[in-house]
């Protein structure tokens, strides 16, 4: 039986990632699950320098879901590579690092700072983080723009690019179209959807930036349709993401087209789903006698 | 840290169903414990709310784990209604917490608030030296196991702002009036609301004390990872957001920059 699917250049040993922000560095659920298991670790975002992030409260349950408004806190390119870098180069499952910036030139320059580390897996460019003002989503929901950062990480970079698209557009086959023009491998689909949240006791937003971007099991149905929509316009492959909790979810992420997908907020709360979700993948291909995972990738039997 | 499958023991109101006492069969988590530290727990009855409840370990007795919760929302109140033999989920022990005095080292006074207490027993147990505690909370039921304090040896000091039970009004009355009669080799060990954590600081500040704090912040993951849970905490000159179920939740509390948000 073959789990392994292809993403750019990268071979993943399994469809399922972990997403970025969800899963810190990597090394602070190693007590908790075997990471060496995973298709692929991704890490928080990064830009060039550090972040200080917002101001609490920074994430609020609501039904079904988690806002956020984290505000991209890290240690930036030379503070990850100095503290988080040594535990991830050692481990068996390539590392995707997420990335971002506030105008084209930091993208490309992040870029090749990772490009020139050596040994990264692939770099996954977050266009679409609704919570940072500067940065982050005007990049996601211009068609231009969107064009001008891709290529320009293009330029900087032979590793496999994977463009991260935001769910805050009208349709997304044009945005995914741009990002493939200009040279991605790859997408991601979706970010968090912008959301908010009042505590109506104190009058107050319930987070310290007002806003903030919805993720968990509520937002599944929404990062389904965005998943199908692009992957009828694109040939690239599509990492599928938002409210996994279950390998149901995750198949489903692939009839409707994804070749992978990634497990957000619900390792908040069951840190082992992503590698239950593996071994319910492997169960449904055994128990449907599907030899091969990549024969469920846009399965979904639908007039396109 | 470890994720472990428990089962409840016992799950019993103290005294009424304001509080609770839950006693869980934790032998792999039980025996890691430090004063401090906190466990989180996925309620899986809550409808539609999916993240874990943080609550600081209260008691630990050959291979069980205990807390001591107040009913404040929809996870706590779930929780209450759960039955010995019933399973829950834990991940834990979690964070950094207090540094137990050496022999012969400070002799401490422990100030809490409310289920703050919870956070401070294996600390008063574990401490070669005994000492006082001051403890605080609006009426009578806020001051919880104030006679298993007692049975350690230690001296408990409690107020209420109502003044249904010991001194009326506030906690840091009888410590200021204990540490105007002197303060050599005494340290301050606080766990409560953010407000009596921050008039805790000050008073640790004007006496010239050390003090460790446990804060108080909403978490998400608990495990260090998301980035819910950061305090603002000086690094020099300057200050940055630290995690407090990883770095904390105790905190020395001149390394506390309380002001840089506002
Ligand atoms: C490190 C740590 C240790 C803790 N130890 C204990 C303990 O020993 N005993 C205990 O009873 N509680 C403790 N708490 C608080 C406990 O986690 C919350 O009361 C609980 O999560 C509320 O869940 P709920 O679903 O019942 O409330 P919700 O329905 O989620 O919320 C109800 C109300 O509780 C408030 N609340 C939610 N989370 C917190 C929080 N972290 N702190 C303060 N208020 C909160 C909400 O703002 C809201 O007003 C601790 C919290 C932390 C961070
Ligand atoms: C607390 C939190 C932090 C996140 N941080 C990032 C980030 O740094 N970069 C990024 O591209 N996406 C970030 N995301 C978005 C997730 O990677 C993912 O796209 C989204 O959560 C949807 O998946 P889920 O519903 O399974 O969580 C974050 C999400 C959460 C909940
Ligand atoms: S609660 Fe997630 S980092 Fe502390």
């Amino acid at each position: 039986m073959n789990l392994s699917v292809q993403i750019g250049t990268l071979k993943l040993q399994n469809p399922v990632l972990v997403a970025s922000g969800t899963f810190g560095y990597g090394a602070e659920y190693s007590e908790l699950i075997d990471l060496n298991q995973l298709g692929a670790v991704v890490v928080k975002g990064i830009r060039l320098g550090p972040v200080r992030g917002n101001p609490t409260p920074r994430t609020v349950e609501v039904a079904s879901g988690l806002i956020n408004a984290i505000g991209l806190q890290g240690p930036g390119v030379d503070g990850f590579i100095k503290k988080y870098w040594p535990f991830l180069k050692l481990l068996k499952v390539p590392t995707i690092i997420n990335i971002w910036g506030t105008t084209v030139e930091e993208y490309a320059e992040v870029a090749r700072r990772f490009d020139a580390l050596g040994g990264v897996g692939a770099l996954e460019l977050n266009v679409s983080c609704p919570n940072i003002k500067e940065g982050g989503a005007q990049f996601g929901t211009d068609v231009k723009l969107l064009g001008e950062v891709v290529a320009a990480c293009r330029q900087s970079t032979r590793l496999p690019l994977i463009t991260k698209l935001s769910p805050n557009v009208v349709s997304i086959a044009p945005y995914a179209r741009a990002a493939e023009d200009a040279g991605s491998d790859a997408l991601s689909i979706m970010n968090s959807y912008p959301a908010m949240a009042i505590d109506i006791k104190t009058r107050k937003p319930s987070l310290g930036n007002v806003t903030g971007g919805l993720t968990g099991p509520c937002i599944k149905p929404i990062a389904i349709k965005l998943v199908w929509e692009a992957a009828a316009a694109v040939k690239i492959p599509i990492i599928g993401m938002g409210g996994i909790q279950t390998a149901t979810d995750a198949i489903e992420f692939l009839m409707a087209g994804a070749t992978a997908v990634a497990v957000g907020t619900a390792t908040f709360y069951e840190p082992r789903t992503a590698v239950q979700v593996i071994a319910g993948v492997r169960e449904f291909m055994q128990s449907h006698g599907i030899e091969d995972v990549r024969e469920l990738v846009g399965s979904v039997r639908a007039a396109k | 840290m470890l994720e472990q499958t428990v089962q409840i023991v016992s799950n019993e109101p103290d005294p009424t169903d304001l509080y609770f006492r839950l006693v869980m069969s934790a032998p792999r988590i039980a025996p890691l414990v430090q004063p401090g530290q906190f466990v989180h727990l996925r309620i899986q009855s809550i409808k539609d709310a999916l993240l874990r409840r943080p609550f600081s370990i209260f008691q630990v007795s050959g291979d069980t784990v205990s807390i001591l919760y107040k009913n404040v929302g929809k996870g706590t109140d779930a929780l209450s209604r759960m039955r010995p033999a019933q399973d829950l989920s834990l991940i834990g022990p979690l964070g950094h917490g207090f540094t137990v005095p050496p022999p012969g080292g400070e002799s401490p006074l422990l100030v809490a608030g409310g289920y703050g207490m919870a956070a401070l027993y294996l600390l008063a147990q574990r401490s070669p030296q005994k000492g006082i505690v001051f403890v605080g909370g609006r009426r009578r039921v806020d001051i919880l196991c104030q006679d298993e304090f007692q049975s350690l040896g230690w001296e408990v000091r409690a107020t209420t702002e109502d003044g249904s039970h010991g001194g009326k009004g506030l906690v840091t009355q009888p410590l200021l009036a204990e540490l105007r009669s002197g303060t050599a080799g005494r340290k301050l060990f606080a766990c409560g609301p953010t407000p009596m954590l921050r008039a805790v600081g000050r008073i640790a500040e004007e006496f010239n004390l050390p003090a460790e704090l446990s804060m108080d912040e909403h978490m998400c993951c608990g495990v260090g990872v998301c980035l819910t849970c950061v305090i603002p905490v000086k690094t020099g000159a300057d200050w940055e957001y630290q995690r407090t179920c990883t770095e904390g939740p105790v905190f020395d509390s001149t390394r506390i920059a309380w002001d840089a948000n506002s």
